[in-house]
């Protein structure tokens, strides 16, 4: 997002035909026509690297983990811890203990939810959202008000799409106990200024959670820098695998806080009177955990650093800013999200053509968008629309893809006459 | 996929211009209206279904709501077809249109009539919910008994 390149120096460093390479699905034939993916906001496709190491895993060292002496086991063991200390550095967290292995950003913010908040408030607290969060940063902590009888509080968002600072400063108070905010937003490509409202929150004595679902693939985290209490992503947004992703946390914050999940892998000694348990990270990863997925998500950092996370982001802006011109050149588009900070996202209408008949016309194409509501329904209702087409683009995406979109828009244009 | 098989002149028609376009308010006479709320939560699509019996006969049938080109010349192209229908016909008809939606090789009926354009719908196994929503939210508001159904 803050990609501090010359445009001209990053279009010469930027080869986006040789990351193509990379992606062998990319080669699909969609309808008669070569896939043009544009849905990575959703899930991105996985590059060679990563499908090599999940599969050479599987192949060689795959036992359970953390349980047996054997060879395999200690494979095993250390492939995973060794995807921990990957994911440490990738966040620049201080320490392995603060790096929790989950299914997904939604499951990351649920452990929050239960474990944190839902042991410690009480009517009279408040939990702070912002207007243009995803379902999965929403519903957990009305499961959370339900549960304590805290409040839930929203703050507003303006027609572009961007967060109304001030109106969020003047929600905060000693009453709130949680600020829970998208790094980026999924529907609206907005990007939260979260480190103002980190400081913000803190002043009031307020932890603060971050969905960076949709900012991992797209810039360099830093939790340290950005002073967020805890931080949560999804693998398969920055092309690993599903099934996996990291929830990162204050230690102090998780030391303090109970298991959500009791079973193996996060005890330490368990008799029918007394059970102890599990030191961090592993006293919040009950079961045997998603082991493959860990080490492919590993391999995702080192392969997104290898192509450079500012060179992906410049990459990306430059389609961004393409696409957001070429299809404000067509008649009856109006953009949905018009923020000035955004990251990789341009959500549209078409007038007189729903969304649904939008997305089947480009996928007769061959183009791949996604349509619909973005499990971020109280966006459109703000907006006073069903449905957005979304494009979003990936390191993969070309200057060829916003022109496939922005003919396939055309045919569409011509279908509905 | 022949887009001009799902998006036929008709289906544009309807789309553009619905019939029974509207809600249907109770007449003073007493003709009781059947009422139903349609949503499919993937797409945003949103109907209501407004239907006064005569007995067992469809006497009036009117839909409101907003949704994709798909479901909204469905539940246009459903209305004019089972206006002054039974009750049975219509249960029928809906096994004929459910058929044609989810079979490739289903040869349309001739009682199907205009119906028959939704056939490129089976091509497109992504949009059969948006045809069949008209059609379940109709069979709510017939089905459901009268406590369960809102009246006017």
């Amino acid at each position: 997002m803050a990609a501090n390149v010359s445009p001209r120096a990053a279009r010469q460093a930027y080869d986006a035909a040789r990351v193509r390479r990379d992606f062998p699905i990319l080669a699909t034939q969609v309808n008669g026509h070569p896939l043009v993916y544009l849905d990575s906001a959703a899930s991105s496709q996985r590059p060679l690297p990563v499908l090599r190491a999940v599969e050479d895993y599987e192949t060689h060292s795959h036992a359970n983990v953390h349980r047996g002496v054997h060879a395999l086991s200690q494979a095993a063991t250390s492939a995973f811890e060794g995807a921990r200390e990957r994911a440490r550095r990738f966040l620049n967290a201080r320490s392995t203990r603060e790096i929790i292995f989950v299914r997904g950003t939604t499951e990351a913010i649920n452990l929050v939810a239960q474990s944190y908040a839902r042991p410690r408030f009480a009517p009279g607290d408040e939990i702070l959202i912002t207007a243009l969060e995803h379902h999965a940063n929403i519903v957990p902590w009305q499961m959370v008000c339900e549960a304590t009888g805290c409040t839930l509080k929203v703050a507003p968002i303006n027609r572009r799409g961007e967060l109304l600072y001030e109106e969020l400063a003047q929600l905060l108070s000693p009453r709130t106990r949680l600020v829970a905010i998208a790094h980026v937003s999924n529907a609206l490509g907005t990007v939260l200024p979260v480190k103002r409202i980190v400081e913000a929150a803190h002043a009031q004595g307020a932890v603060v959670l971050v969905d960076g679902a949709q900012a991992v693939p797209h810039s360099r985290i830093d939790v340290r820098a950005l002073g967020a209490d805890f931080y949560a992503f999804s693998g398969h947004k920055m092309y690993a695998p599903t099934g996996i992703g990291v929830l990162y946390g204050r230690e102090e914050l998780l030391a303090a806080m109970p298991p959500w999940q009791g079973g193996g892998e996060m005890i330490l000694t368990v008799s029918f009177d007394q059970t102890t348990y599990n030191e961090l990270p592993w006293k919040f990863e009950a079961g045997t955990p998603n082991i493959s997925g860990a080490v492919g998500l590993a391999a995702a950092m080192d392969y997104l650093e290898s192509l450079g996370l500012e060179a992906v982001a410049a990459h990306e802006a430059r389609l961004l800013a393409l696409a957001t011109a070429e299809l404000l050149r067509i008649p009856g588009i109006e953009l949905v999200g018009t923020a000035a900070h955004k990251a990789s996202v341009v959500s549209f209408t078409l007038a007189g053509v729903h969304a649904h008949d939008l997305g089947t016309i480009l996928d007769t194409e061959g183009i791949a968008v996604r349509t619909g509501h973005h499990c971020a329904m109280p966006v459109m209702t703000f907006f006073g629309i069903p449905a957005t087409a979304r494009a979003s683009f990936g390191c993969y995406n070309t200057e060829d893809d916003v022109a496939r979109l922005v003919a396939g828009l055309g045919r569409a244009r011509e279908v509905f006459g | 996929m022949d887009l001009k098989e799902l998006y036929r002149d008709v289906i544009l028609d309807h789309n553009r211009h619905p019939r029974n376009f509207g809600r249907l308010e109770s007449a003073g006479s007493g003709g009781e209206v059947l009422h139903a709320d349609g949503h499919n939560p993937l797409c945003g699509d949103r109907l209501s279904v407004y239907v006064r019996l005569n007995g067992e006969r469809i006497e009036d049938i009117r839909f409101e709501g907003s949704g994709c080109a798909i479901s909204t010349a469905s539940a246009s192209l459903m209305t004019e077809a089972v206006k002054g229908k039974e009750r049975a016909a219509v249960a029928r008809l809906f096994d004929q249109v459910h058929n044609l939606l989810t079979h490739h090789d289903a040869a349309p009926g001739a009682a199907l009539g205009k119906l028959a354009a939704l056939s490129g719908v089976s091509e497109f196994p992504a949009r059969v919910k948006c045809a069949t929503l008209s059609w379940h939210t109709l069979n709510a508001a017939l089905g459901h008994g009268a406590a369960t159904v809102s009246t006017e």
